[in-house]
């Protein structure tokens, strides 16, 4: 049996945060009732003419420039013509020619150890629209909605050689994307699409295999699969002796197999000429460098920093910056409080598990770090229980409460006064006498019992220290005076 | 003599232009497109060598929109000529899917 | 008062002064179209009762001061390619004989805010596309000066309206010589700006990188006091430029005295009419009778600029109208089986023969292997052809060239052969290729009566040079006669 080897390139589609579309200025909001967000000429209306969104370029050149691209000066718009419903004009306004960024790389670890992906071309375009099959009447509907929104297609060269390669290169730009601030990138609601290049070939040889494309590839675990297949797909073929044809394939994640998409109506010829409605762009140094001096600490910078500089274990790191703006807030926690450790465990614990149990998104989470940092050092101080400690910052975290004020208005600040501690301690002791005589006969393991009869009698107001400490006195102080039985 | 223009780049270029001409409006097409490709030949004749192709006469100036929505909700208004429509969205032959 | 010899300034003057009303402007032009148009056949579409409705309007601004401007008050008609909200715009093509776009086109906004009244559509060239306002999917307009020959095209309706006396002013689009060439045959006034000067956002595109957008009228004065309304940055058009020296009307001059002209030599080698080439020398001659000096010098580009002309408009248009395929507007064909088959009808029986030629011819010149020998070698050639006009205007204020080769053809004679009707386009297109300015004013009746213009070329943003000469060609030459319309050559 051969053994063959996959090599595989990505054409990734991001999906820019700009308020506006590319050419028009229709809002770019997500979910809006069919074509509400249309005008003239995201639907391609005669006589509609495009005018370049500003900010579409600004984050093309933050992606290249953190991609370590380098940028063409004088970049150009092509038509990329093809007949289509949710392309209004029958052609997308795209870049082939001169694209915007080019040759440029990321770095990727995985299992196999780190390794270069090296970067084509980024270039900018336009978004088509949404086409939904109408079953009733056996038709397709159109929502120009999507139509005009700001794209950036990252093509990568064909370096990859496993499904764990691809997905951690789609990581990469998606945190890198959201480092950045220009996309979200969401499978999910395809502001980040992929598609893939695959070919095969024997293991050791040099040359690249007939390579298919497959698309409607809309999570990680579909582009995983999808690789599986296709490369399963393509290595039978040639075991029969029988050719890959370069085609278009459309994965199917139900059936767990991709369809070539082929008709003799689609020509495959795009007749691409530069755009004359848009003149060119010209990009100058220093727009280049403002970029370069402007561009955020990205994950890895971060990642490091918090292992390096506060202490943090790589996994700690690792789950802090998965959002920016969780690992943001947490910075800012961290150095209103003075203990970045004991910030990051709150984060890890609390912030993480209120996310997840409230099924929210990190970017989400809105609340005031000086209100953090505060409860935390009334922990300290031990003015709150951390168990009450807890519940302040779930408050915190829905509703941004002051938690001085709350632990002030709900009495919750922890009782020094040894008074009410005693007289509630002979109140358990006088109300439980069975467990009583068991810890006075020396069962130790009921003075758990006690302590939390305490706690629920004080509703937590008192750390649990004092309690054990004043427990184990009184009992001390009872067992010495019985009289020993004999 | 430029490039023969048989059946099938006909057939191609239909196809890219999405027109079905046929019989004797097809053979007339034909002939003239080759009338003028053959015309137009005579760009052969003239040295090009090192002349940068020129798309746009100017574009000294970037030309830019501010990222600012500017419009509303214009849906009656595009929808008002659709040949046929249903809930709000254009309705199209079934494409593939 | 004799409306027929009154330009339109002088006639929004006589409004300012109350002499006469914006309806009695209305009514007048109203009465001209009744008495003319079923001959002409200059319209598509007529306003009337929005028209009158609209001179009130107009009046009652002029009076309070609303309406300041030069021609507020004046009827316009508009070319069938330029948006008008809530108005059919065909493109004199069935594929948009039921498209009412909910928008206005810049230059529809501008002449409202001047206080102009539109009147109606003109008739043209089914999407700008010919040379004889023939190709109109709606019935040929005639020549107001003879009616069994063309008006010229594609702006024929627009030019035929003004010579006939049936619109005041008109717009006009001009791609390839669509404004000059039908000026000239129809013995009107036409100006094809600088590209970039008139937004062309509502026009519907016919070849992007070469439209534009100008007025028609019955002289320089009333051409320039339009362009100067129609001028200026809009931000909608990204081709859209940002002059400050749009004030054409000022010094409009009755001098040449030490202007530099230049007459390209191959303009007047073969293909040149003897009756046009008449009129042109007798034309230079009067110029040089006034103290301009013209030299004659080589053009060695001439040859080239119709291939590169046809090669690169047929791309452009080819992308253009890939827009009109039955999904948002327009026609749709009645019966197909699935999309494709809806796409290929629609558009087959949507579009005329002379369109489907130049999308097809368009598509082959973008398609995989033949864009460098065929679309890039004209963008070079394009940029010879620029680099050839730079130097000319080194040497030259204004190039001198006729306005065709010819003057108008009969009707039915130009499309049986495309090919030669390209090549008549000979001395118009080189001025859209560079995005120059150009202008045609009337200089001759031919031994048949018909008209012939004489075409001034300026260096880029030089509309005022030309807006001069033009102006004091007028004045040598005298009143332009007429058409008399009298129905003998029926």
């Amino acid at each position: 049996m051969k053994t063959y080897e996959t090599v595989i390139g990505l054409e990734v589609h991001v999906e820019l945060a700009t308020k506006t579309k590319i050419f028009c200025g229709c809002s770019t909001a997500f979910g809006g009732a069919p074509n509400t967000h249309t005008c003239p000429v995201c639907t391609g209306m005669p006589g509609s003419l495009p005018v370049l969104n500003k900010q579409v370029v600004e984050y093309a050149l933050k992606a290249g420039v953190a991609a370590n691209c380098k940028i063409h000066r004088y970049c150009k718009f092509d038509r990329k013509n093809y007949f289509y419903p949710d392309n209004p004009q029958n052609y997308q306004i795209s870049q082939l020619y001169l694209p915007i960024c080019y040759e440029g790389s990321v770095e990727i670890e995985t299992s196999a150890g780190k390794r270069k992906v090296r970067i084509h071309e980024m270039h900018m375009e336009e978004d088509a629209g949404k086409l939904i099959h109408d079953e009733w009447e056996d038709c397709s509907l159109v929502d120009y909605n999507r139509s005009g929104v700001p794209l950036i297609e990252i093509v990568s060269e064909p370096d990859m050689r496993s499904a764990e390669e691809v997905i951690a290169y789609l990581e990469k730009l998606r945190f890198m994307m959201q480092y950045l601030g220009i996309s979200d990138c969401k499978l999910q609601e395809g502001s980040m699409r992929a598609d893939v290049n695959l070919s095969v070939r024997e293991a050791g040889t040099k040359e690249l295999g007939t390579r298919t494309e497959m698309k409607n590839l809309n999570s990680f675990k579909a582009i995983a699969r999808a690789i599986e297949g296709e490369r399963e797909r393509q290595i039978e073929l040639l075991e029969e002796g029988k050719p890959v044809i370069q085609e278009t394939r459309r994965w199917d994640d139900n059936k767990e197999y991709s369809y070539a998409m082929r008709s003799k109506e689609d020509a495959k010829d795009y007749r691409y000429f530069p755009d004359p409605d848009i003149p060119p762009v010209h990009i100058s140094d220093e727009w280049i460098r403002r970029i370069r001096e402007e561009q955020p600490q990205l994950r890895e910078e971060k990642m490091d920093w918090y292992q390096k500089k506060l202490g943090l274990s790589s996994y700690d790191a690792g789950i802090l910056t998965e959002s920016r703006h969780l690992a943001e807030l947490f910075e800012e926690v961290s150095a209103l409080y003075g203990d970045p450790k004991k910030t990051a465990n709150w984060f890890m614990g609390e912030v993480l598990r209120l996310v997840k149990d409230k099924g929210m998104e990190p970017e989400e989470v809105r609340f005031t770090p000086s209100h953090m940092a505060e409860l935390l050092r009334m922990v300290d101080k031990k003015e709150v229980s951390p168990q009450n400690a807890r519940k302040v910052f779930e408050e915190i975290f829905q509703k941004d409460i002051n938690p001085v004020l709350y632990i002030e208005e709900n009495g919750l600040k922890i009782i020094e006064d040894v008074k009410i501690l005693t007289d509630t301690l002979q109140k358990v002791l006088e109300e439980n006498p069975g467990p009583l005589e068991e810890l006075l006969s020396g069962k130790e393991k009921v003075f758990g019992f006690f302590v939390g009869q305490m706690m629920r009698e004080l509703k937590g107001k008192a750390s649990p220290e004092a309690v054990r400490k004043a427990l184990a006195e009184e009992i001390a102080k009872r067992k010495s005076e019985t009289v020993p039985m004999d | 003599m430029a490039k023969e223009i048989n059946e099938e780049t006909m057939e191609n270029v239909c196809i890219l232009a999405k027109l079905s001409l046929e019989g004797a409006e097809r053979e007339k097409a034909r002939e003239e497109m080759q009338k003028m490709l053959d015309y137009v030949e005579k760009l052969k004749e003239l040295d090009t060598d090192g002349v940068e192709p020129l798309s746009h006469i100017f574009e000294e100036e970037n030309v830019f929109r501010e990222d600012v929505v500017v419009n509303g909700d214009e849906r009656e208004a595009i929808l008002y000529n659709a040949p046929k429509a249903k809930e709000g969205q254009f309705q199209v032959p079934r494409t593939i899917g | 008062m004799d409306f027929d010899t009154m330009t339109a300034l002088e006639a929004a003057e006589k409004i300012k002064q109350r002499q006469i009303s914006t309806t009695d402007l209305v009514k007048q032009v109203f009465d001209q179209i009744e008495k003319k148009e079923g001959k002409v056949h200059a319209y598509l579409d007529l306003y009337k009762k929005d028209a009158f409705a609209r001179a009130k309007e107009v009046q009652k601004g002029i009076e309070e001061g609303r309406y300041r401007g030069p021609l507020a008050g004046i009827p316009i008609a508009v070319k069938d390619n330029i948006c008008v909200k809530g108005k059919k715009t065909t493109c004199a093509s069935k594929i948009l004989g039921n498209f009412v776009p909910q928008y206005n086109a810049e230059v529809i906004h501008r002449i409202l805010d001047a206080g102009m009244i539109l009147i109606g559509k003109t008739n043209m060239d089914e999407f700008a596309m010919g040379s004889t306002t023939e190709t109109s999917a709606y019935g040929p307009t005639k020549n107001p000066w003879n009616l069994s020959h063309v008006p010229g095209g594609s702006s024929g309706g627009s030019c035929a309206a003004v010579a006939a006396g049936e619109a005041w002013l008109a717009l006009g689009s001009d791609t390839g010589g669509s404004i000059r060439q039908p000026s000239s045959f129809c013995g009107v006034t036409g100006i094809k700006p600088t590209y970039g000067t008139v937004s062309r956002y509502g026009l519907v595109a016919y070849a992007s990188s070469l439209d534009q957008i100008g007025p028609v009228g019955k002289d320089t004065a009333d051409c320039a006091a339009l362009l100067e309304i129609l001028s200026g940055k809009d931000e909608k058009d990204g081709t859209s430029l940002n002059r400050r020296d749009t004030g054409f009307s000022e010094e409009l001059s009755d001098t040449v005295m030490g202007v530099k002209f230049g007459v390209p030599l191959e303009y007047l080698s073969e293909g040149l009419s003897e009756p046009v080439k008449k009129a042109f020398m007798d034309a230079i001659k009067l110029l040089t009778a006034h103290g301009a000096i013209v030299d004659f010098f080589s053009m060695k580009t001439t040859e080239y600029v119709i291939p590169a002309y046809y090669i690169i408009a047929c791309a452009e248009a080819s992308s253009n109208l890939e827009r009109f395929d039955g999904v948002k507007y327009g026609f749709r064909a009645r019966d197909y089986e699935g999309l494709h088959d809806m796409y290929k009808k629609t558009r087959t029986e949507g579009f005329g023969e002379e369109v489907k030629r130049r999308i097809l011819l368009g598509s082959f010149v973008l398609s995989a292997g033949y864009y460098d020998a065929y679309y890039l070698k004209a963008l070079r050639t394009k940029a010879l052809i620029k680099k050839e006009f730079d130097q000319a205007f080194s040497d030259y204020d204004i190039l001198l060239a006729p306005a065709a080769p010819y003057t108008a053809p009969r009707i039915g004679e130009s499309l049986k052969d495309p090919l030669s009707m390209y090549l008549g386009d000979i001395y118009t297109v080189a001025v859209n290729l560079c995005g120059l300015p150009g202008i045609t004013v009337p200089c001759a009746l031919d031994v048949k009566g018909l008209p012939v213009g004489i075409q001034m070329i300026g260096n880029c943003f030089q509309e005022k040079k030309i807006l001069r000469a033009a102006s004091a060609f007028e004045k040598f030459r005298g009143a332009f006669p007429r058409p008399e319309m009298g129905g003998a050559c029926l």
